[in-house]
């Protein structure tokens, strides 16, 4: 067991732990924070699969942007413990139920297929600032020009959803 | 043109066309006119038929091949006429006795409007040419056309006089008779078609003569043709409609139910005779059913008090005697038999006509009695044919009768007797129907009695023709006993039908044998008229007599074995099997249908989150049949 | 690392997200599931980009670009969705958007 597998594996823990505990806060505004140890964790994911712009990128865009709208939302709306709507029980236990059980039946899947395929850790360059950065405006520079267009009318629209009439 | 008789198609074409000019004009033609068209059409084809005879006699057959009827995948059905010996004899036979009750007809429908007068000539040269159109056929689904023209033509004049209920009842007993025997023809067609490839007549004759049908099949193919026969000449099991199809007016009697339609049966085996020759089977079969028939049929007759049940019942019996002679393989005589039979029924039904017209409708021949001072050229050609049929010669039916009754005894001396107690009682009911309505007294009321004349010219001088024709009709086949190369009928038919051969049971015996039928034929007429030329009205018949005259109680045996069975059923089905078992399927159906959805729209509430959780479930669903059940 | 490894790591942590969308009646919960979903599957893309080294890669990770830019579109307009719908009826539970069934 070398250093890199330990690092993945509490990686993984802090993930799984606190996707978990997004779901399970009651009060939203930790939901938030446990969303945020969940981006960063898998912004470490991606350094140790040396996908360094996707990491940063990650983590500006998820951890930074996302995360504090949804803040400042949870903040405006002034949500908190006891306004939280709780579904009843059962039905919490057949959204669990069918949630785990869809698990179950993937891993099951996943078992029976044999694979050997190994993913590169720690090395590799196609995750670099560099290379991407070239891919990016050369082959992918119309998509890319495109997703500003989508900024544009996405902000376009959330100013004219949000605005008072 | 390479060959004259290819304007056959004139003969069956002229009667269609008077069928059209009169159906369509029905409204705006006069009587006169009507007439004109009517009878106009048919002496032409009579004409033409002659102008047929006389090239077929010199030249032999001929297939006039027009058009392609049918043409699927590798199987052709032309539209083909064939003009050879045996269908230019009953082509003759159709025109010229329809002809005559053509011109009967004109004078005995005189009373009808104008409008069901032109209607009763449309249907009349609808049927000629239904039934040209059957002997003419050179393929047995042309034949079928006809074959069905003629029972269509037959349903509509049964129930000419369509308002009377039980008119129209007779019609339909006698269309649903012969769809019976109509279906077993149509699948020995198909059966035929599926073995040969197709239905022309040669091709089939040289397909049985090169022996590749097999045993079964043609055994089978014979009898459904038979069956077939059965529907349509009233043969037993199905000849109940016959005489129930008196309901129509006497003319068509004569000419559908007596002298040609009824026929077609008889034409269609001897067309078929290559194929009969090669069962024994179904030649026992036919032999059997036709002796039958012809004694069933006599001792009814025998009892029958309507004048026209009489001569429907005879009808019937000596359809079986034809039968009889096809089954014993005597083919020509039973052809023979037709032609003679055409003579002389149709100039009994045309006398009978004459009686009733007389009577003003009266039918019941207690009612009758003394008609012959009155109706002196009715009551002398009636006797005519009278003992034309009953065998007496050198009249007609001598002729073609000795010959079926030469074949069976060359086949069996039981059979023999047998049928010449039919040939008989043949002779006591028509002498027995001659004496107590020719005879005697007259029995009916005064009014009548006032009102009875002689018919007219143009009812009378088909009677004089026909009765010429019943004396004389029987030449053409007189036995090799009496004159060297007198039958002439064998000989002109031999290359359609060839002639049989056997060992003649000799000279001394034929002469015996008609001698014997001759002197017991005088002996019943002779009985016969000691019996009824007194004739009183009777009260209710006794025995076997009652039995007789309720025909044997088959028509109320058929409405106890078939006809009520199926009634039940039918009501069973729709009393018990509708109302529970389909209303209950079709209304539970819709009751489920009603109950789910009722249930299931309860799923449809608007909560996001529920369809979110039946996305999942249904994800996981189409994983476990991805991953596990596929394999 | 093997790519099983990956694998099931990115399947529980969207099962995880399946999980929260279905227990909970929070708007803004259930969107921050979807976006642990959306993570889950960017993580496998770069997994699996990670799989076959020299250039097949590049392709996936500018996928998992594009989706994050997308994800960041969907989330602004989306809570301003949530925000107006706040303004509407003073809550954010999911319970009250049952309109789907009119």
């Amino acid at each position: 067991m070398n250093i890199t597998q330990i690092l993945v594996g509490s990686l993984s823990v802090i993930t799984l732990f606190s996707a978990l505990m997004v779901i399970i806060s009651r009060n939203p505004v930790h939901s938030v924070l446990w969303l945020i140890v969940t981006f960063f964790s898998i912004s470490g994911h991606y350094i140790v699969l040396n996908a360094q712009f996707l990491a940063i990128v990650n983590i500006i865009v998820y951890a930074g942007a996302i995360m504090v709208l949804f803040l400042f939302v949870i903040m405006l709306m002034n949500l908190n413990r006891e306004t939280e709507p709780q579904k009843n029980k059962w039905l919490k236990l057949a959204g669990v139920l069918s949630g785990g059980s869809l698990l179950l039946v993937i891993v099951a899947a996943l078992h029976t297929g044999d694979i050997k395929a190994m993913a590169q850790v720690k090395e590799g360059d196609i995750g670099l600032i560099g290379t991407l950065g070239k891919e990016l405006f050369s082959t992918y520079v119309v998509p890319f020009e495109i997703s500003s267009i989508l900024f544009l009318s996405a902000m376009v629209g959330a100013v004219v959803i949000g605005k008072k009439e | 043109m390479e060959n004259v008789l290819q304007i056959v198609w004139l003969i069956p074409f002229l009667p269609l066309l008077g069928f059209l000019v009169n159906g369509l004009g029905r409204k705006y033609m006069p009587k006169a006119m009507v007439s004109i068209v009517g009878c106009g059409v048919i002496l032409a084809s009579f004409l033409m038929s002659i102008w047929v005879f006389i090239h077929v006699r010199e030249g032999g057959g001929y297939v006039a091949d027009y058009f392609n009827f049918i043409v699927v995948d590798k199987l052709k059905i032309p539209f083909a006429l064939q003009v050879d010996e045996l269908s230019s004899l009953f082509l003759m036979i159709i025109t010229g006795v329809g002809f005559l009750i053509h011109v009967y007809s004109t004078a005995y429908m005189h009373e009808e409007k104008p409008e069901h007068f032109g209607r009763y000539f449309a249907y009349l040269n609808l049927f000629v040419f239904s039934m040209l159109l059957l002997v003419m056929g050179a393929n047995y689904v042309i034949m079928f056309i006809g074959w069905e023209g003629v029972g269509l033509c037959s349903y509509l004049l049964i129930g000419y006089w369509f308002k009377n209920v039980a008119f129209n009842k007779a019609a339909n007993k006698a269309f649903v008779m012969n769809r019976i025997g109509d279906l077993a023809f149509l699948i020995a067609i198909f059966w035929i078609i599926a073995k040969v490839g197709n239905a022309n007549y040669a091709d089939v004759i040289a397909f049985a003569k090169a022996g590749k049908f097999g045993a079964s099949d043609i055994t089978v193919i014979t009898l459904l043709l038979f069956v077939g026969a059965t529907g349509k000449s009233a043969q037993i099991p199905l000849y109940t409609w016959l005489p129930d199809a008196m309901a129509g007016p006497t003319p068509v009697s004569a000419l559908i139910h007596a002298a040609t339609m009824v026929t077609a049966g008889i034409y269609m085996i001897a067309r078929s005779n290559a194929l009969y020759s090669l069962s024994d089977l179904t030649m026992h079969v036919v032999t059997y059913v036709g002796l039958a028939t012809a004694i069933l049929a006599a001792t009814i007759a025998v009892q029958q008090n309507d004048i026209k049940k009489v001569l429907a019942y005879s009808t019937v019996s000596q359809l079986g005697y034809m039968f009889m002679a096809l089954g014993l393989g005597a083919y020509s005589a039973a052809v023979f038999h037709v032609m003679t039979h055409a003579f002389f029924k149709a100039l009994l039904f045309l006398g009978s006509g004459s009686v009733i017209h007389a009577m003003s409708g009266e039918q019941d021949i207690r009612n009758m009695g003394g008609l012959g001072k009155k109706l002196k050229i009715t009551s002398f050609t009636f006797l005519m044919g009278c003992i034309a049929i009953a065998g007496i010669p050198p009249f007609s039916g001598f002729f073609s009768k000795d010959a079926i009754l030469l074949s069976a005894f060359e086949e069996n001396k039981a059979l023999y007797a047998v049928a010449l107690l039919g040939a008989l009682l043949t002779a006591f009911y028509m002498f027995r129907l001659f004496f107590i309505t020719f005879t005697g007294k007259f029995r009916g009321t005064e009014d009548q009695a006032h009102h009875v004349h002689e018919s007219p010219l143009s009812m009378t001088l088909p009677l004089i023709i026909l009765a010429v024709l019943a004396l004389a009709g029987g030449w053409v086949g007189i036995p090799e006993v009496f004159m060297k190369g007198g039958d002439k009928l064998s000989a002109f038919l031999s290359p359609v039908i060839p002639v049989k051969e056997g060992e003649s049971p000799g000279h001394s015996t034929e002469l015996a044998l008609m001698a014997i039928s001759t002197i017991a034929v005088l002996a019943v007429i002779a009985f016969s008229w000691f019996r009824f030329r007194g004739y009183q009205r009777k009260g209710e018949a006794q025995g076997l007599a009652k039995v007789l005259e309720n025909k044997w109680y088959v028509d109320e045996l058929y409405e106890k074995i078939i006809v009520k069975p199926l009634q039940q059923f039918g009501s069973f089905l729709n009393d018990v099997f509708e109302r529970s078992v389909v209303d209950g399927l079709v209304n539970g159906v819709g009751r489920a249908v009603s109950y789910s959805s009722r249930q299931l729209r309860l799923l449809q509430s608007g909560q996001v989150g529920s369809y979110v959780l039946l996305m999942v479930l249904s994800m996981l669903l189409i994983f476990v049949l991805q991953f596990f059940l596929r394999k | 690392m093997p790519i099983v490894y990956y694998l099931y790591l990115s399947l529980a942590l969207f099962c995880i997200g399946i999980v929260g969308v279905l227990t909970r009646r929070n708007a803004i919960i259930i969107f921050m599931c979807i976006e642990i979903m959306l993570n889950a599957v960017n993580l496998l893309l770069v997994a699996f980009s990670k799989m076959h080294p020299p250039k097949a890669g590049i392709d996936g990770q500018l996928f998992v670009f594009f989706i994050m830019v997308v994800a960041a579109a969907e989330v602004s307009v989306g809570l301003a969705i949530i925000v107006m719908m706040y303004r509407r009826i003073h809550s954010v539970d999911v319970n009250f958007l049952n309109r789907l069934k009119h």
